[in-house]
């Protein structure tokens, strides 16, 4: 009865298609339950002079205005240095600040009330563009610096060497589900939240302070999220806190949504960054150097951003060797959404920096740029000589190469790179380009204490098993995999498992389901505790036939001791009536991890996890519309728990990636004002986006070499980086519409039909000004 | 008659003194507790919330998508509205849709979940394959949409279930329904007659851009008149010089009607919006809101339509073009309404281009149709409009001039690019404007002449990214 390693379905998958599966807005709640909206600032950075809310008090169906006096403990909802209060309290920062709570009879009540306040602002210039914080010194950190050799000499002593500049958009999270909480106020002051969020037990934390009470009279339950990415893991403090301050100071069961405007108005989004380089390579494509200078607009709170600009500086290799490398990064502080987790969590936008010096280098080499690229790979795994990462990490689970090979092969990228050739010169009006490009993505929490994850699993004495642990499901299909762990450790079908809701009251201290990193910490957790009570019902059975517990096995379904076999339940019901523990807790910390972040040095990941995509693109050369042809991608999951859930998040992350680096655009205004704060202006891939020919495998040969749950390895934000060979294609068709002198003109991302059109006119030596 | 009637789920429901604007959507998940239905954006664009909208098409059964989200609950009166926890059979059979979605993994969030198994229940049930079309209006932000189509491609090979074959349509309503706060009409005169009385009433066709009002901008709307089922609002006809299409004739129909006669437009119109935009949004709506990034005006200017405008019971007639005074104001008397566009029976030259960032469910940056009749080589008419490049959608007379009378070629296209630009100039558009700057708006309509030209061309190479096909 093997339950790992097979493609079931996702455990919801009947309740999502029957509308039976509940989110936050959908769980029943009590009459009196009350709504809540934030009113917001209109200014980006401004002091306020007055803020009237008797018009909103005098809305209809307002219970109550909940304002920063009026907070009954700790002002602030930051996950990391406690710099930002839920509202604001004298000065705003971004457009978009909450301002004070609204209370009401229902969520529509709630939100007009929250427009009718009369405010006075103190106006000052915001700084939102890169040019204006960096002028301004306002940065979050020093420029911090990881280096390996002397890159400034290396690069001067290259006999080829290119410099530009790429810029890199942001990105809106666009979950489905909106962001959500529910308070309901228990006896004796305690608190239990419904939330949609990654990350219970911070709301936990939060709420406590923000109440004034120990963490254990707070209890927070999360079901299951409609999407997630990175979006959830901080942002969704603040609806929770506002939800358990105005149900203690209502007596109410409080819930809060926002509506989309408002979501994408007050919550961060995937940082942008502009990226400088200069690099050197020898004749034969091999870099010798390289300096990166990575700029990021963080915003106007911390949020987790030094752990994002960490981790661009992390993947400023992606699957390179860097013999010397100089990485500069620059954390600025600007009056917008406090930037945030968004899957990839910056390694995506470091990894374009250094594809983009591979594309310009083979421009410059006249090299195919897969050929540049496969020349720098880092050594493969079992290589005499294994190669060190700029921080000074050996990398020895190195598969990029054997990838590579099989995706050359399967995707046929040889003779369509001459097909795109001959293509390009018959056609002046559609340019076709194509790309391959490598994923070498680091897994492992780089704050090292977050590596850890609980679990608890009960069984009960007719046999049913119930699971529980830190992980939260935001669509990625954790709960399914970690339940074929469970019921595998216990030799049962997988029906037999109930899954259940992530809970702080089961399950204590847990960090963020986040960095790909649930399946490899919960699997393990769990496991470590189906292990405890297959344990204890080995060592009884031992003892009733006086033999040894390794002489009693978990075996098709059946637990086996010497000639007998017990049926599952038959056992589990012996251990309740011999008075035998059947519920355990599982702890798991992931080993081997050692890191100096200020330093840049030491072992920050566990492993990598590998992929590499082919990307075929046409452009127009009239207008700039581009389409994604074909993509073939090849993606390493190790031993994969379960093939269907994983191939998933492969297909979905490239489409996701492939939207972040096309058509989905942020505006501000020159005032910090966010525009594009709705789908009818904020574009996310449609269906129709889609590649026209999509072939998407788990490499066959993936099996991770450290002892992760089942052989496995993370999935959720590796494959989204696969997407970058779409831009690099894009880039290619741009190019082809030059010529051999054109010089190299780095594709900035979004490639908006505009973008595309303006690098068309730029590489064709025509200007394309503001008329 | 102060109630609305209709059925959920099969249900006989009816509500009297209905709220003229309150949502189907709202309704459905706070007054009827169906929560599976739900709210993504509000504004619809991501489909979370679509549901089957039945109606009753002379005797038969017409099953339509639409977004619970812009639905006036009026809007409902003598329908059937069907939603995700009403498809399974009576003893819990799913749908073959929903058994393809799990088997094909096609959820992983689920959010978006019960609005995509709604489309394509809705597309199944008349054999619609288009899948890339019947789901543009449904964002995934999970999957990348490849499961959802294998999907749905394995549901096509599966026949519809019998309570769908052998459902009913809904019994057709007759008479109006009226209130203090609004009416839903079911004759013209009636109509005409109560908006001239009322014309601080907000005339409402599919909801589509007024429930925009309602759900962003949080304005009430005192007092409504309903358009759409009026069937002489709601009908296309051929006359010997005009086709007459009715003001609150849905864009889906205009979309199939247009199919043979002006494949292009069909075209723009299937990129206008989703299906479920098409089911609801009307001509007249679309003409009427004046917005400079309309798509239909444009098209419309360019084929030389009129406005057939009533007020009570006298009418008149102006041009496309003349009815756009400046940004979203139009020549409208109070109490007056579009009844009809009259578009000339004409041969077909025309030629649609939306510019837009995203391909489907994207409002344009630019709006490019050309009418152009070329005769023994030389262009014997013109009329050349845009949308996106001024205020209000606006004819190019400049660029038609430029090449009345003359050849096709490089020389009199290069003339046409530089009176389109005088014609449009100075163009004021937002700096922070979301969908493109002018400089591209500038640069892509100079282009469109010659994409326009390009394709004009015997023996042409591909001239769209669509053209290519691996």
């Amino acid at each position: 009865m093997n339950v790992i390693y097979k493609p079931s379905e996702h455990d919801a998958a009947k309740l999502h298609v029957t509308g039976a599966a509940r989110y936050v807005d959908d769980l029943p709640t009590v009459k009196g339950t009350l709504h809540l909206a934030f009113g917001l600032s209109d200014a980006a950075r401004a002091k306020i002079l007055s803020l009237d809310v008797d018009p909103v008090r005098r809305s209809p169906g307002v219970v109550d205005v909940i304002l920063t006096g009026d907070l009954p403990g700790a002002n602030d909802v930051s996950p990391s240095i406690k710099d930002e209060p839920l509202l604001a309290e004298g000065e705003v920062y971004y457009a978009g600040q909450p301002l004070f709570i609204v209370v009401a009879g229902s969520h529509h009540e709630a939100r007009k009330a929250a427009r009718r306040a009369k405010i006075e602002y103190e106006e000052f210039d915001p700084l939102v563009d890169y040019e204006s914080a960096i002028e301004a010194e306002s940065r979050f950190e020093e420029a911090r610096v990881y280096q390996t050799g002397d890159a400034e000499a290396a690069v001067g002593a290259a006999a080829h060497r290119v410099e530009g500049e790429v810029e890199i958009g942001g990105q809106e999270h666009f979950y489905l589900e909106g962001q959500a909480a529910l308070a309901i106020p228990q006896e004796n002051g305690d608190m239990h939240v419904c939330v949609s969020s990654q990350h219970p037990t911070e709301v936990q934390h939060k709420v406590a302070d923000s109440l004034g009470v120990p963490m254990n009279a707070v209890r927070v339950e999360v079901r299951r999220m409609g999407g997630g990415f990175g979006g959830k893991e901080s942002q969704s403090n603040a609806l929770a806190v506002a939800c358990a301050v105005a149900a203690r100071s209502t007596g109410s069961p409080c819930k809060m949504r926002y509506d989309r405007d408002d979501d994408m108005t007050i919550t961060g989004k995937r940082h942008d960054f502009r990226i400088r380089y200069r690099a050197g390579f020898d004749a034969d494509g091999k870099i010798q150097g390289v300096v990166f200078d990575q700029y990021t607009r963080c915003g106007w709170a911390l949020d987790l951003s030094l752990a994002v600009a960490d981790r661009a500086m992390l993947h400023a290799d992606n699957a390179y060797y860097l013999p010397n490398a100089k990485i500069n990064s620059h954390r600025l502080r600007t009056h917008m959404q406090s930037a945030t987790a968004f899957r990839g969590f910056g390694g995506p936008q470091g990894m374009i920096g250094i594809e983009t010096v591979m594309d310009h280098a083979a421009r410059v080499l006249e090299m195919d740029p897969l050929e540049v690229r496969r020349r720098n790979y880092y050594a493969p795994a079992g290589s005499a000589n294994l190669q060190k990462t700029p921080y000074r990490m050996t990398v020895e689970d190195c598969v990029i190469g054997e990838i590579t090979d099989e995706l050359v092969e399967s995707s046929n990228y040889l003779e369509r790179r001459e097909e795109v050739r001959k293509w390009n010169a018959e056609n002046p009006i559609i340019k076709r380009g194509i790309a391959l490009t490598p994923v070498k993505f680091g897994i492992s929490f780089t704050l090292t204490h977050l590596n850890q994850a609980g679990a608890l699993v009960h069984v009960y004495q007719d046999g049913s098993i119930h699971l529980n642990h830190g992980g939260t499901e935001m669509g990625q299909g954790l709960f399914v995999k970690v339940a074929q762990v469970a019921a595998d450790a216990f030799g049962q079908p997988l029906d037999t498992v109930k899954i259940t809701a992530t809970d702080t009251g089961k399950v204590p201290n847990t960090s963020a389901t986040a960095a790909s990193a649930g399946s490899d910490l919960n699997g393990m957790a769990v496991k470590c505790a189906c292990d405890e009570i297959t344990g204890r019902i080995k060592s009884m059975l031992a003892e009733m036939h006086q033999s040894s517990s390794d002489q009693v096995r978990f075996e098709g379904g059946k637990i086996v001791v010497g000639d007998e076999s017990y049926g599952f339940k038959e056992a589990v019901h012996l251990a309740y009536v011999n008075r035998v523990s059947l519920s355990a807790t599982g702890f798991y910390a992931t080993p081997k991890l050692n890191w100096d972040r200020l330093m840049g040095r030491g072992r920050p990941f566990f492993y990598f996890a590998y992929g590499a995509a082919v990307t075929e693109v046409a452009i127009d050369t009239l207008t700039g519309e581009n389409r994604i042809l074909r993509a073939d991608l090849l993606n390493d999951a190790g031993k994969s728990i379960n093939p269907a859930i994983d191939l998933g998040q492969v297909e979905g992350g490239y489409v996701q990636g492939a939207g972040w680096l096309t058509t989905e655009e942020l505006v501000w205004d020159d005032a910090g004002r966010l525009k594009t704060h709705a789908p009818s202006t904020y574009k996310i891939p449609a269906c129709s986006d889609r590649p026209a020919v999509f072939n998407s495998a788990l490499w066959s040969g993936g099996c991770n070499s450290e002892s992760t749950i089942c052989k496995s390895k993370a999935v959720g934000e590796p494959p989204l980086m696969l997407a970058i060979s779409v831009l690099m294609a894009i880039s290619d068709a741009v190019a082809a519409c030059g010529n051999e002198s054109s010089a190299y003109l780095p594709m900035d991302a979004p490639a908006t039909p505009e973008r595309v059109l303006k690098a068309v006119e730029k590489v064709r030596g025509r200007e394309f000004d503001a008329a | 008659m102060t109630k609305i009637r209709f059925r959920v789920n099969g249900r006989e429901v009816s509500v009297d003194n209905a709220e003229p604007a309150a949502t189907l959507l709202d309704w459905l998940r706070e007054d009827q507790g169906l929560t599976g239905t739900k709210e993504g954006c509000n504004e619809g664009d991501c489909g979370a919330c679509t549901v089957m909208v039945s109606r009753n098409d002379n005797g038969s059964m017409v099953r339509e998508a639409v977004n619970s989200c812009l639905y006036f609950l009026p809007q409902m009166d003598g329908k059937d509205v069907r939603t995700v926890e009403g498809l399974a059979e009576p003893g819990g059979r799913l749908h073959p849709v929903q058994d393809e979605m799990i088997a094909n993994h096609g959820s992983q969030c689920g959010f978006c979940t019960p609005g995509i198994v709604m489309s394509l229940t809705a597309a199944h049930a008349v054999g619609d394959e288009d899948h890339d079309d019947v789901l543009a209006g449904n964002l995934c932000r999970c999957t990348g949409y490849a499961p959802i189509v294998r999907a749905a491609e394995s549901a096509a090979r599966k026949p519809i279930p019998d309570w769908m074959r052998n459902e009913p349509p809904p019994q057709p309503r007759r008479s109006g329904v009226e209130t203090p706060r609004f009416l839903v009409a079911r004759d013209l005169d009636e109509f005409a007659d109560w908006f001239e009385k009322n014309p601080e009433a907000t005339v409402i066709g599919g909801a589509t851009d007024v429930g925009l009002w309602v759900t962003k901008k949080l304005r009430e709307i005192e007092k409504a008149c309903f358009a759409a089922q009026v069937p002489e609002l709601a009908q296309i006809e051929v006359g010997n010089s005009f086709i007459e299409v009715g003001a609150a004739v849905p864009l889906e129909h205009l979309r199939k009607f247009m199919a043979d006669r002006h494949p292009s437009l069909s075209e723009l119109l299937r990129r206008f919006g989703s299906v479920q935009i098409r089911n609801s949004a009307t001509l007249g709506g679309n003409i009427a809101n004046a917005s400079p990034i309309g798509d239909s005006p444009p098209a419309m200017i360019a084929l030389g339509a009129r406005l057939k405008l009533r007020k009570g019971s006298g009418t008149r007639t102006v041009p496309v073009e003349d009815f756009f005074i400046g940004f979203k104001r139009q020549d409208r008397l109070p109490g007056e309404f579009i009844e009809k566009i009259l578009i000339p029976v004409q041969d077909d030259h025309l030629k649609c281009y939306k510019l837009s960032k995203r391909l489907d469910q994207d409002i344009s940056s630019v709006c490019g149709c050309f009418n152009i009749a070329v005769d023994d080589g030389v262009v014997a008419s013109a009329r050349i409009a845009f949308g996106g490049m001024a205020s209000i959608p606006k004819r190019s007379p400049g660029a038609e001039a430029a090449l009345l009378g003359r050849r096709l070629a490089p020389e009199s296209i290069a003339d046409a690019q530089e009176a389109l630009i005088r014609d449009f100039s100075p163009m004021r558009v937002n700096k922070a404007t979301t969908r493109a700057s002018t400089a591209y708006r500038v640069l892509a309509a100079r282009n469109l002449l010659m994409k326009f030209y390009s394709e004009a061309e015997p023996g042409r190479r591909a001239t769209h990214v669509l053209d290519v096909k691996l």
